[in-house]
């Protein structure tokens, strides 16, 4: 059984990666950039896990359960945000939320 | 007690804390006037003690130190807190609490009933502590902490009633004035100590004279340093050119006229010009110009005194003119004669004040002796001791001012040459004069007030008492110095006292031409009678015959106008000095230095910060997509730059 070159691992992480750059810099819905931003926690993780993998040390696999249980604090912290946001505003396209500026 | 002579420095400031902190909660006139007077009697009885100590030890141990703890310490610059208790302090502090307290107690009538009697009393005692201080002093430091402190109870106490008026302004205009003029004094007094500090690398006054008699120094040094000291001297002791402000402190409450602006603290530039006796013997030209400088300002100062007729001012001219012939005598060479003349000025002075106090008291605060006449009738202590107070001043033989200033005469005479014996003979005539146009015309002759508006009495006794104290020490005050002549020893009592002070300063001088016991009496005898005769005729006049004097008046119009404006020196330097400073503070410091540039540079700074933020906050603009794209566009140049370099 012939294994999975690392590359691959590595490119789907970088793609996943640049996916979520670029939603949180293009869309409007504050829903989805934030989903955007789970994903590029979700690349990192990936490719943690990889490195852990191929170096043969599962101390970076353990670390990534610590990273996906802050990431399920911090996704419902955001939430809990982004309803505030909504309660006030009655919006979440994030183009109409700059009020904190000059 | 010479090593407890700190608790004399101490006991006042104690008075000044308890009435200054206090003061207000206090509702006891008289526990306040016990405080303030007490703590400076015992300063009195301290100075007493170590005095009476003092004059059992050998002349060789007279000369104590008290050192209390190191003050300043860097680089070499070493100055000690120490009290130096020699012949020449004790002198002075014996005449300064001595009279102070029974001034302090004179006050308590003075004073009665006024809103800031706590005030008073506390200042009183702050300046009794100052000027302990500024003689006491073991060096020059310690001296000019009590000449400033002297300067600022004098400047307190001018402008002690600040809401009064006072001739074109308010008091506090004149006790600004006077705090101003003395710190012109004050700069020059500040140059001469740092001269010192250059070239004796000390300022310890041991220190400082031995090495000025061994050391060989510049004569010229001399000079600059004793010049130096001598402004400052001008400033604190009201000489020409600077004693504008002693007039101007009548404004002050009359007990601190007389203890302060008579009796004490305008006597500090003479305390240290003898103080620093080689400083100055060692530099003759200093000598010369200090000896025409007093002369000049005993005389014009006289001549003012005239014909003023504010009773304060009289007195205020007079003290200006005794002062000079202190001066004169310093400038001879007789420092002892100088401290002597001090002393007994102290006594008559401050008993001249007191009784004009005394007699304004009476009379609700009128001050022009035009309005007062025949005052003998109503209050007879204060007659007396004023007349005796006025024979004094005049040197009516065997009272204390005839022995001082025939001493000052005389040397003036033998160090100085018949033109300065001449300008001090005048002037003792014209003081002669101008105190007994004052005498008569407040108690002899016609009532000239209102009797519907004045009722004249005779003070509390808490006032007559002082004055009573006073004038027995104007009688006997002179004792202490008897003339040669008639004691049949070398010298007199007060001079071999002080003369260890003064030892080096007389070796350098030198003076050593001989003169008759026939030269002295006739000298004695003309100045006796020329001041027999100006008070005989002012006493005539001015009560028999006032028309001679309309007379006079207009046909000397010019002159009478001259004296009478103070040959116009205020409105001279008023033009020459004080008018071009306020343009220039004006027109060129304020309006251009200040507004333009100072302010200027300031909002420019302020303005070119504004400009740049009112371009630049335009990209905080809320949006947080936009703050993520330069975030990322900044990490990938990061990146890029770390790869370029790699």
């Amino acid at each position: 059984m012939s294994v999975i070159p690392i590359e691959y691992y590595l490119i789907l992480s970088a793609f996943m990666f640049v996916v979520g750059v670029i939603g949180v810099f293009i869309r409007r819905n504050a829903i989805v950039v934030f989903m955007c931003i789970e994903l590029m926690l979700n690349s990192a993780n990936l490719a943690l896990v990889t490195f852990s993998s191929y170096i043969g040390n599962p101390v970076g696999q353990v670390f990534v359960f610590f990273v996906m249980t802050v990431a399920a604090a911090e996704a419902a912290v955001g939430l809990a945000i982004i309803i505030a946001i909504f309660r006030n505003k009655q919006t979440v396209n994030i183009d109409e939320i700059n009020i904190f500026k000059w | 007690m010479i090593k407890y002579i700190y608790l004399a420095v101490l006991f006042p400031l104690i008075g000044f804390l308890i009435n200054g902190f206090f003061g207000r909660k206090i509702k006891s006139e008289l526990t306040i006037g016990i405080i303030g007077s007490s703590t400076v009697g015992i300063a009195f009885l301290i100075s007493l003690l170590a005095f009476v100590q003092t004059i059992q030890f050998p002349v060789e141990q007279r000369t104590n130190t008290v050192e209390l703890f190191t003050w300043l310490s860097a680089n070499g610059l070493n100055i000690k807190f120490a009290y130096l208790v020699d012949q020449l302090s004790l002198t002075m502090s014996l005449i300064v609490t001595g009279v102070g307290f029974l001034i302090h107690v004179y006050s308590i009538g003075y004073m009665h009933g006024d809103k800031g009697f706590w005030r008073f009393f506390a200042y009183l005692n702050l300046f009794i502590f100052a000027m302990m201080n500024l003689i006491l002093g073991d060096n020059f430091v310690v001296l000019f902490l009590g000449w400033e402190g002297v300067g600022l109870c004098s400047y307190l106490l001018i402008g002690f009633w600040y809401d009064r008026k006072f001739e074109k302004g308010t008091t506090a205009d004149a006790a600004k004035k006077a705090f101003i003029v003395n710190r012109i004094g004050d700069f020059g007094f500040l140059l001469g100590l740092f001269l010192i500090y250059q070239t004796f690398d000390s300022l310890n006054f041991q220190d400082v004279f031995s090495k000025a008699q061994t050391f060989l120094i510049n004569e010229n040094t001399f000079n600059l340093i004793a010049l130096f000291l001598f402004i400052g001297a001008t400033g604190k002791s009201a000489q020409i050119p600077l004693y504008i402000w002693l007039p101007d402190a009548m404004a002050g409450p009359t007990p601190v006229s007389a203890l302060i602006h008579a009796a004490t603290m305008v006597t500090a530039g003479v305390y240290m010009v003898s103080r620093a006796s080689i400083l100055f013997a060692s530099a003759p030209t200093v000598m010369m110009i200090i000896a025409v400088v007093g002369l000049l300002t005993a005389f014009l100062a006289a001549t003012i005194g005239l014909v003023q007729n504010d009773i304060k001012k009289v007195l205020a001219y007079s003290t200006i003119s005794q002062l000079g012939y202190m001066f004169l005598a310093s400038g001879v060479g007789a420092f002892s004669s100088s401290i002597f003349h001090v002393m007994t000025h102290a006594f008559f002075k401050a008993l001249l004040f007191l009784g004009a106090g005394s007699v304004i008291h009476a009379m609700h605060e009128e001050q022009n002796i035009q309005n007062y006449g025949g005052l003998k009738n109503y209050m007879p202590k204060t007659y007396f001791t004023f007349l005796i107070a006025a024979l004094a001043i005049a040197g009516f033989p065997g009272f204390s001012g005839f022995f001082s200033k025939d001493e000052i005469l005389w040397y003036a005479y033998v160090n100085g040459g018949f033109i300065f014996w001449f300008g001090g003979a005048v002037t003792a005539m014209l003081t002669a004069f101008y105190i007994f146009r004052l005498f008569a015309l407040t108690f002899l002759g016609n009532e000239r007030f209102d009797h519907h508006k004045y009722h004249p009495h005779e003070s509390p006794s808490v006032m007559t008492i002082p004055l009573i104290i006073l004038a027995i020490l104007s009688i006997l005050g002179g004792y202490v110095g008897i003339p040669e002549i008639f004691s049949d020893q070398e010298g007199n009592l007060f001079k071999n006292w002080l003369e260890p002070v003064y030892k080096s300063a007389e070796e350098k001088l030198l003076t050593s031409s001989f003169h008759s016991h026939f030269e002295e009496v006739l000298l004695m005898l003309i100045s006796v009678l020329l001041a027999l005769c100006a008070i005989y005729i002012a006493i005539y006049v001015y009560t028999k015959n006032i028309f001679v004097i309309d007379k006079l008046k207009k046909r000397f119009v010019k002159v009478y106008n001259l004296l009478f404006n103070k040959y116009y020196v205020d409105e001279i330097y008023d033009s020459i000095i004080v008018r071009p400073i306020k343009i220039v503070s004006e027109k060129i410091l304020w309006k251009f230095t200040d507004s333009i540039i100072i302010d200027g540079m300031v909002n420019g700074v302020a303005e070119i910060v504004n400009i740049f933020s009112e371009k630049i906050r335009r990209i905080q603009n809320g949006l947080v997509q936009f703050y993520a794209l330069i975030m990322g566009v900044g990490i990938v140049l990061i990146l890029f730059w770390i790869i370029v370099n790699l």
